[in-house]
């Protein structure tokens, strides 16, 4: 399953890749209040700080890979604020990865029928444009025949549903195939040009969110960039790392680094905090290849997020106002792995119009995380009601975010509130779009 | 565990207050301190009678019970050391009521001591202590170890602060400590012996704790001195000038250099000493203490002096102070934290003290801490998994003691004995003082089962950092 290291045990790898890591944390335990999932379970287990001591014995031989560490380590969030509110640097980021593949390596075997599908699905659709492509189309004749809306308004089914319906309920309404924007051609900048930019387009936001990624090109043209898309590109490879298919992230990290070396632009932009993250970290991958590891380097030193580029190409200029308070949930790959946090902000409270109100416990994760959501739908059901209150609290009208993972889980938080004031969720770019674009 | 027993523990808490898996298990068998202790049972305690019904079971059938808040401590109070059930009071229901009339506050022990501090400023007041995990640490085990932050010099410690609590004995009474009133000379004072009791003498369920007026204003300065001896004399110097600082903070050349390599700030890496000095108070008054502190430090050899204009400046001065502990990790995995502590006028004695143990012993050790109470924070440095290096740290830890000691010091100021400095007890108090106090264990818990191993050396346990 894991490439070329399947002859190794799970403790093997453990103890090769994470052990020095986790002898690091001091046990202080100031990861313990931003830890959402220690904070909505309430123990030590679900604590970074606990996750990182059982690794620990895990590569010691102390307790078992499988029986002991599998259950803490997939009910991680991985959303990371454990690293901000670190003191000594623990990179638990690191840790979780290596620990999901040593996982991943034991259960190898017995894999249950849901992680072979998991499996598959990561293996054989996310690195395939095409079939990405095919994937989003169904998506649309499923939604343009109706069946979608059937489905939500199939009361019955609500209560027993599993948690792929609830979250598929949450699904905005897709675009045609046929009116996606093309890749490989030049798109050039309105005004005079400031730059290239090449757009990473990745997969969730190109079939769910592609209205989302041409207002991100547009604005990119609108503050004066010519813009690529490469053709090339394929999967951030996020999901992959993150359920611990190393080797498979591998690949798209390289197949990436090509294609946007070839593009000649200055700033590699995207626009979800989530697969940002993953590429401003593509150098980590390679600890073992140094060639590749220089080249990751200098790839990491072109990738922006969106709201990096506006403001520091822009300002976009407004052309008309937006109205009602403005909520914004950070997306804690943009905030505790990219570390972009005014930015977004910057750009929000400047919009003629709009009251922007900072949300307390904005930084906190809203239980997506990645597809968190979908392994384990009560545990992060619970998380995401606890942030609606907060939202409610705010009075707001809008809530922006800035990554797909949390669109949908704040979309399906805003139907699960069903008989309070209406909310629209959006993502950033759209929002400025409404107010910058013709 | 006896099946049995654990029927018994059923019958007390519903099935997720239990935990029994070895993964959580584990999870409860460390502190911020060394050592891991595997517990057979950990237990989430929702009310006074659920621990009542507990502790008496617990003492009847003698099992060990250690009660645990955040764990954060530093001398292994929390640690549970002869297996038995670990009483995780962190999950207990949260109550924090301010009463402003009377300037008090009554918590629950789960309550974490920085949502104190935000609720008494919301109405003007002030709760001190300050520890430096405030932000994590519950105010259950800031009480039951005594533990005060920086504030203590102006402000007293913690145990000044709690004039009531309600407390579950080692026998399972349930009884009511002190009261609401600041004065309260009725009978011995219970509520001072079970401050800082390390979790020996009773489960705290309830606190009544005392506010005070928030000062209205505050500044702050930064001072190096090309000789940590002049640092110290400018300290002993402020205070008897009539100046009573809020927080007087020292850093060694060791933690200026290890700060500045990590993120520079603009220190000056060949001074010897830091000291960071805030006052605070009314606005008038505040202006006019924090200038004569800096004339006193000028006046006492510092080779520069600041004073903050704002309050971007002041918090990166604090930001200086905050960044030691990251900072000196980077010189290795294992960080030992010490804080004997000396009477204020010994600290240039001590720190030259210091030194000769680090020179002696060839260790990484740096020296920084609250100068003005005293109570000085020696760091060392090393890899757990170098024995040979590990047997200097014993040696090493064993030498500060004495030297606080022998200066009419104390082992610890506000890390609690736990079981790291267990063996060093007599050195300060001697035979006839640790059998008073074993008396008084003896007394409130006859059968040993609330937190065993801490405070008393167990016969021949001399180690302290080496397992």
């Amino acid at each position: 399953m894991t490439g070329g290291r399947a002859f190794k045990s799970g403790r093997e790898l453990l103890e090769e890749q994470a052990w020095d890591s986790a002898l690091r944390c001091v046990q202080c335990g100031y990861c313990l209040p931003v830890c959402p999932t220690y904070c909505s379970m309430g123990k030590e287990s679900a604590s970074p700080r606990g996750r990182i001591n059982l690794v620990k014995l895990a590569a010691e031989g102390k307790v078992d890979v499988l029986q002991d560490l599998s259950e803490p380590i997939d009910l991680c969030l991985g959303c990371r604020a454990c690293e901000t509110a670190c003191p000594v640097q623990v990179p638990y980021g690191h840790i979780l990865e290596a620990a999901k593949e040593a996982i991943v390596a034991e259960r190898a075997e017995g894999a249950t029928w849901e992680e072979r599908l998991r499996a598959g699905i990561l293996r054989h659709l996310f690195p395939y444009p095409r079939r990405l492509r095919l994937a989003g189309g169904l998506l649309w004749l499923f939604q343009r025949a109706g069946l979608h809306s059937l489905l939500r308004n199939a009361q019955f089914l609500a209560k027993r549903a599993p948690a792929p319906f609830h979250l598929g309920t949450a699904l905005p309404r897709v675009e045609a195939p046929f009116r996606r924007m093309r890749r490989g051609s030049l798109l050039p900048a309105r005004g005079p040009k400031k730059g290239r930019a090449a757009f990473f387009a990745g997969c969730i936001m190109d079939e769910i969110f592609h209205g989302v990624n041409r207002s991100t090109v547009d604005l990119l043209r609108h503050v004066g960039l010519e813009v690529t898309i490469p053709k090339a590109q394929r999967c951030c490879g996020a999901l992959h790392a993150h359920q611990g298919m190393r080797a498979q992230a591998k690949r798209l990290a390289k197949a990436n680094i090509c294609a946007f070396e070839a593009s000649g632009a200055e700033v590699y932009v995207n626009n979800a905090g989530g697969c940002g993250a993953m590429l401003r970290e593509y150098d980590r991958l390679f600890q073992d290849e140094p060639e590749w590891r220089e080249r990751a380097a200098r790839f990491v030193e072109k990738i922006r997020d969106i709201s990096e580029v506006l403001v520091h190409y822009g300002p976009p200029t407004y052309r008309k106002a937006w109205e009602g308070v403005i909520v914004y949930q950070d997306s804690c790959h943009l905030r505790n792995v990219q570390k972009v946090v005014e930015e977004p902000r910057q750009l929000l409270r400047s919009i003629p119009g709009a009251v922007y109100v900072e949300m307390e416990d904005s930084d906190r994760c809203c239980g997506s995380g990645g597809i968190y959501n979908l392994l384990h739908f009560e545990e992060s059901i619970k998380i995401l009601d606890d942030k609606m209150k907060v939202v409610a609290k705010t009075g707001a009208s809008t809530l922006v975010t800035t990554n797909p993972g949390c669109h949908l889980q704040m979309r399906l938080g805003a139907e699960r509130r069903k008989g309070s004031a209406p909310l629209r969720v959006r993502h950033l770019v759209e929002v400025l779009a409404e107010v910058c674009l013709e | 565990m006896d099946s049995n027993i654990l029927k018994e523990i059923e019958g007390i808490f519903p099935k997720h207050r239990i935990l029994t898996e070895l993964s959580e298990r584990y999870s409860y068998s460390f502190d911020a301190s060394f050592g891991q202790y595997l517990p057979e049972l950990v237990v989430q305690p929702q009310s006074v009678e659920q621990i009542a019904r507990l502790v008496r079971l617990a003492n009847e059938r003698r099992i060990p019970l250690y009660p645990r808040g955040s764990a954060t401590s530093l001398s292994g109070g929390p640690l549970p050391v002869q297996g038995g059930i670990v009483v995780d009071m962190s999950q207990y229901p949260k109550r924090l009521e301010v009463d402003r009339e009377n300037l008090l506050a009554v918590v629950t022990p789960s309550v974490i001591t920085a949502e104190i501090h935000k609720k008494a400023e919301e109405v003007g007041l002030f709760y001190p202590p300050d520890p430096s995990s405030s932000h994590v640490s519950t105010i259950g085990g800031n009480l039951l170890e005594n533990s005060s932050g920086p504030k203590g010099l102006k402000y007293g410690t913690t145990k000044e602060y709690v004039i009531g609590m309600e407390v579950v004995t080692p026998t399972g009474e349930v009884i009511r400590v002190g009261g609401k009133t600041v004065k309260n000379v009725t009978g011995y004072d219970l509520t001072r012996l079970i401050v800082g009791s390390e979790g020996t003498l009773g489960i705290v369920t309830e606190a009544t704790l005392r506010l005070i007026p928030r000062p209205p204003a505050r500044r702050t300065l930064l001072a190096h001195f090309p000789r940590l001896k002049d640092a110290g004399y400018a300290i002993t110097r402020i205070l008897s000038s009539g100046i009573l600082p809020a927080a007087m903070e020292l850093m060694d050349n060791a933690c200026i250099r290890a700060v500045e390599s990590y993120r520079p700030h603009g220190l000056p890496t060949d001074a010897e000493a830091l000291l960071i000095i805030e006052v605070d108070g009314h606005p008038a008054a505040v202006k006019e203490e924090i200038r004569r502190c800096e004339e006193l430090c000028l006046l006492q050899g510092a080779g520069g002096c600041r004073v903050a204009e704002d309050k971007a400046e002041r918090e990166k001065i604090w930001m200086a102070r905050k960044l030691v502990s990251p900072a000196i990790t980077r010189m290795g995995p294992t960080k030992i934290s010490e804080d004997a502590t000396v009477p204020r006028e010994k600290i240039p004695e001590m720190m030259e003290r210091l030194k000769r143990i680090r020179e002696k012993y060839q260790l990484q050790l740096v020296v920084f801490g609250h100068a003005g109470d005293g109570n000085l924070h020696p760091n060392i440095i090393a890899d757990e998994r170098n024995r040979e290096e590990m047997e200097r740290v014993e040696k090493a830890v064993g030498e500060i003691f004495e030297a606080a000691v022998s200066l009419g010091g104390t082992l610890s100021g506000e890390h609690g004995i736990g079981i790291l400095k267990a063996p060093y007890m007599e050195m300060e108090l001697g035979q006839e003082g640790v059998m008073m106090m074993k008396k008084i264990k003896e007394a409130w818990d006859p059968n040993h089962i609330l937190n065993p191993g801490k405070i008393f050396p167990t016969p021949g346990q001399t180690k302290v950092v080496l397992r």
